[in-house]
């Protein structure tokens, strides 16, 4: 009896390690009422103040997703949702009035931040990464802006960007992912809430790495940011984002949108870690992750490059791609997506040539763990006229027991006879003799399947900014806890 | 210090090892020698904590300890080095990263001092110079696209790192020509110490030129048939293995 007790908890105390960002801030918070409807999207229009303009953009795009099917691409087993049993905004009742700086921030949400290992305070955080610190529906707290705004780079929430560069939100929303894309894009584009917004003007070299966390707190609350990010000539920034949960037995829906622009010669890198509560082990609860990412390089010379570390979330379906529309333009997609217990994940890119000697490289490492299944689905096309297009494709999987999936699913299409696209794949396993050899040194068996398989990840988690490729390697190695023994 | 009595040890429920006794002693350098098939590998792995190797009788004490029941880092935490008869890649994990992640587990189960990244290159360089290893080396993933040599100069490497209370070597000089096999046993010789032992498991005579043990054991269906000195070495290369293919229990 006392052994199978102290059995159970120590399942128990592992399952707890395992996900540490679970835990509920409680705090009195605003809400829309609960459902979807157009009001709704009026509710939160008019919480966020905006023009006119941007209400009946909202509102088409909500009228659009009634009519929307739930999209083909990608093959997972998704429940049915219930949109109508969520709420769509949701905000800390502190934050009715902006706190004007970090010191006037509710005390309850930099304890959350602090819990969270990303601390809101400038001389605590990184040096040299500014953070954009997203609370269910909104912005909580920006740092570094002003330091940013002195060499003319504009990063804040975008709600704000809405009311003090509508022009230049006007321009750009919609125009890389329209509201018709998907019904999930379609979803966010009506009722988008928070997110950021970076302009980088012309020339200029973002002087530090740029950063955006999310955080779903609130029951039954979806989250829906929207980011938008234009790189205007010549210039170059990194962002990366991050985003946890709390552990509850309910779904929750995260459907994003990101949009990216590059101007010639410009470059964008993209970081993302996302780690939101993937729901225990029997599959109950978790987030579902829709997420919408495209980026165009509408100038020549530029370049768009994705890196992502995907361990979270009970069902990922994401494919951040590119539009190489400028000459010359680069599109790059490095991933690591890694799935256990009873996760899902359908994740991979869209490489679309359209200008003259494009190049494309995908580099995609799945991880398959307990009996989760995980799948990459990529789309490499070349136009026509898109002379001398160049892609380099390599998708490797590792399967980590008996009981789980790995699966690749190339899409080629290629109108012009020039284009060079070359594929590779492999599938291995962790094997025994691996294991055993790592022991023999003295590495518990835990910790030997976090080296194999952050050595399997390493092309990719290098192109992570330094500052976070170590917190990364961490979450590999605890993502893959209890995954074997 | 490593104290092996009456060991019976099977693997997939097939027994192997029947009745095993052997005492090395701090300082010692003891060679198994035997004909393929006769258990020596079994041996190995049963010494290393192996899992599906399981020990049905007898038991193994180290430092008068019996470790029998420990797992395979805690044996490698309490000092025990094996060096493989086949080196493990492992691609992406470069040998630097490899062997401080090895080192300090072993160093955290003796409830020692973790040494942080400048103490740990500073120590790995003193190794890599002793030993004539080229430091890039270091920054190439374990063992990948290494030569059978190279494997196991780095096998010798991560021994000299870990300083080992007993390293057990299997088959070390299998598929080494003779330069690359003086090489390994230079090494191994530099290792030998008063507080150190090393067991030498080999199929040929060869190795022992270089490695000079102080005694020899036969094994062969899965017993110790017969030990002695050095010269017992000599006398197996002559007259090879078919006097103990008949002693099957
Ligand atoms: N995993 C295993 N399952 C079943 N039999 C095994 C296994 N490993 C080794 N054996 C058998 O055990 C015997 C001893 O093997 P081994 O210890 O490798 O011998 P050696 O190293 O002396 O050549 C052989 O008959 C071999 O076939
Ligand atoms: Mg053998």
């Amino acid at each position: 009896m006392a052994a199978t007790q102290e059995t159970v908890e120590q399942v128990q105390s592992l399952e707890m390690d395992k996900y540490k960002y679970g835990f509920v801030t409680e705090i009195e918070s605003e809400k829309a009422p609960k459902g979807l409807s157009e009001d709704t999207v009026r509710f939160i229009s008019a919480k966020k103040n905006e023009p006119e303009w941007l209400l009946e953009w909202r509102l088409k795009a909500y009228r659009l997703w009634l009519t929307m099917p739930e999209p083909k691409w990608g093959k997972l087993e998704i429940p049915e949702i219930d949109y109508q049993d969520s709420y769509y905004y949701s905000s800390p009742k502190s934050m009715e009035d902006r706190p004007q700086s970090l010191d006037e921030v509710d005390p309850e949400l930099l304890r959350t931040y602090e819990k969270l290992g990303i601390p809101i305070k400038e001389q605590e955080v990184l040096a040299g990464v500014a953070v954009d610190y997203v609370f269910d529906s909104v912005s909580v707290a920006t740092t570094f802006r002003e330091q940013l705004k002195e060499v003319g780079v504009i990063f804040c929430p975008i709600s704000e960007a809405i009311q003090d560069y509508p022009e230049l939100v006007k321009k750009y929303l919609g125009s890389v992912v329209p509201a018709g894309d998907n019904k999930h894009a379609c979803l966010n584009s009506a009722v988008f809430t928070d997110g950021s917004f970076v302009y980088i003007p012309k020339g200029v070299r973002c002087p530090m790495e740029l950063s955006t966390y999310f955080r779903i707190n609130e029951l039954n609350t979806g989250q829906f940011e929207r980011t938008l990010i234009v790189a205007d000539e010549g210039s170059y920034v990194s962002y990366l984002e991050g985003c946890t949960a709390p552990q509850r037995d309910e779904n929750q829906l995260h459907a994003a949108v990101v949009e990216l622009v590059t101007m010639d010669d410009a470059e964008i890198k993209y970081s993302t870690v996302q780690n939101w509560y993937p729901g225990d082990e029997d599959g109950k609860g978790g987030i579902y992750n829709f997420v919408t990412k495209r980026g165009i390089c509408k100038g020549k010379n530029s370049k768009i490059s994705w890196t992502q570390v995907e361990t979270g979330s009970a069902i990922t379906w994401k494919y951040p791609s590119c539009i190489l529309q400028g000459d010359n333009s680069v599109g790059e997609f490095y991933s690591v997506a890694i799935t256990n217990g009873r996760q899902q994940a359908d994740t991979g890119t869209k490489m679309i040539h359209l200008g003259k000697n494009t190049t494309s490289r995908i580099i995609s490492k799945g991880i398959s763990a307990g009996k989760s299944q995980n799948t990459y689905r990529g789309l490499v096309r070349v136009a026509a006229k898109a002379e001398g297009a160049r892609n380099f494709t390599q998708c490797d999987s590792l399967l980590v027991g008996e009981t789980c999936g790995a699966h690749t699913v190339p899409y080629i299409e290629s109108k012009n006879r020039s284009a060079r696209l070359e594929h590779e794949a492999t599938t291995s396993k962790i094997s025994e003799d691996q294991l055993f050899y790592c022991r023999q040194r003295g590495i518990s068996e835990e910790d030997a399947v976090g080296l194999v398989v952050n050595g399997f990840c390493r092309e990719v988690l290098q192109e992570l900014p330094m500052e976070f490729a170590v917190e990364a390697q961490q979450l590999v190695k605890i993502s893959l806890e209890g995954s074997v023994g | 210090m490593l104290e092996i009595k009456n060991l019976h040890a099977e693997v997939d429920g097939k027994s192997i090892l029947q009745g095993i006794d052997l005492n090395i002693n701090k300082g010692e350098v003891h060679a198994i020698m035997g004909p393929n098939g006769s258990g020596k590998s079994t041996l190995a792995n049963v010494l290393a904590g192996r899992d599906d190797y399981e020990v049905t009788e007898g038991g193994i004490f180290f430092d008068g300890k019996d470790i029998s029941e420990l797992e395979p880092e805690e044996r490698a935490g309490e000092g025990i080095f094996l060096a493989f008869q086949y080196p493990v890649e492992i691609p992406g994990v470069t040998n630097t990263t490899f062997l401080k992640e090895a080192l300090n587990a072993q160093r955290r189960y003796r409830g020692e001092e973790e040494l942080d990244g400048m103490e740990f290159v500073k120590m790995i360089r003193g190794k890599t110079k002793e030993l004539g290893i080229k430091d890039d080396m270091l920054k190439r993933a374990v063992n990948v696209g290494f030569s059978g040599g190279e494997k196991k100069r780095n096998d010798i490497l991560q021994m000299a790192v870990l300083n080992p209370k007993l390293a057990v070597l299997d088959e070390t000089d299998s598929g080494l020509d003779i330069d690359a096999l003086k090489v390994v046993a230079e090494g191994v010789n530099k290792l030998r110490a008063e507080n150190n032992a090393i067991l030498v498991i080999t199929h040929y005579q060869r190795l022992l030129n270089y490695i000079v043990p102080d005694q020899v054991h036969v094994l062969a269906n899965g017993k110790i048939r017969r030990s002695g000195g050095k010269e017992l070495a000599l006398e197996l290369e002559e007259k090879g293995y078919a006097d103990y293919s008949g002693e099957a229990a």
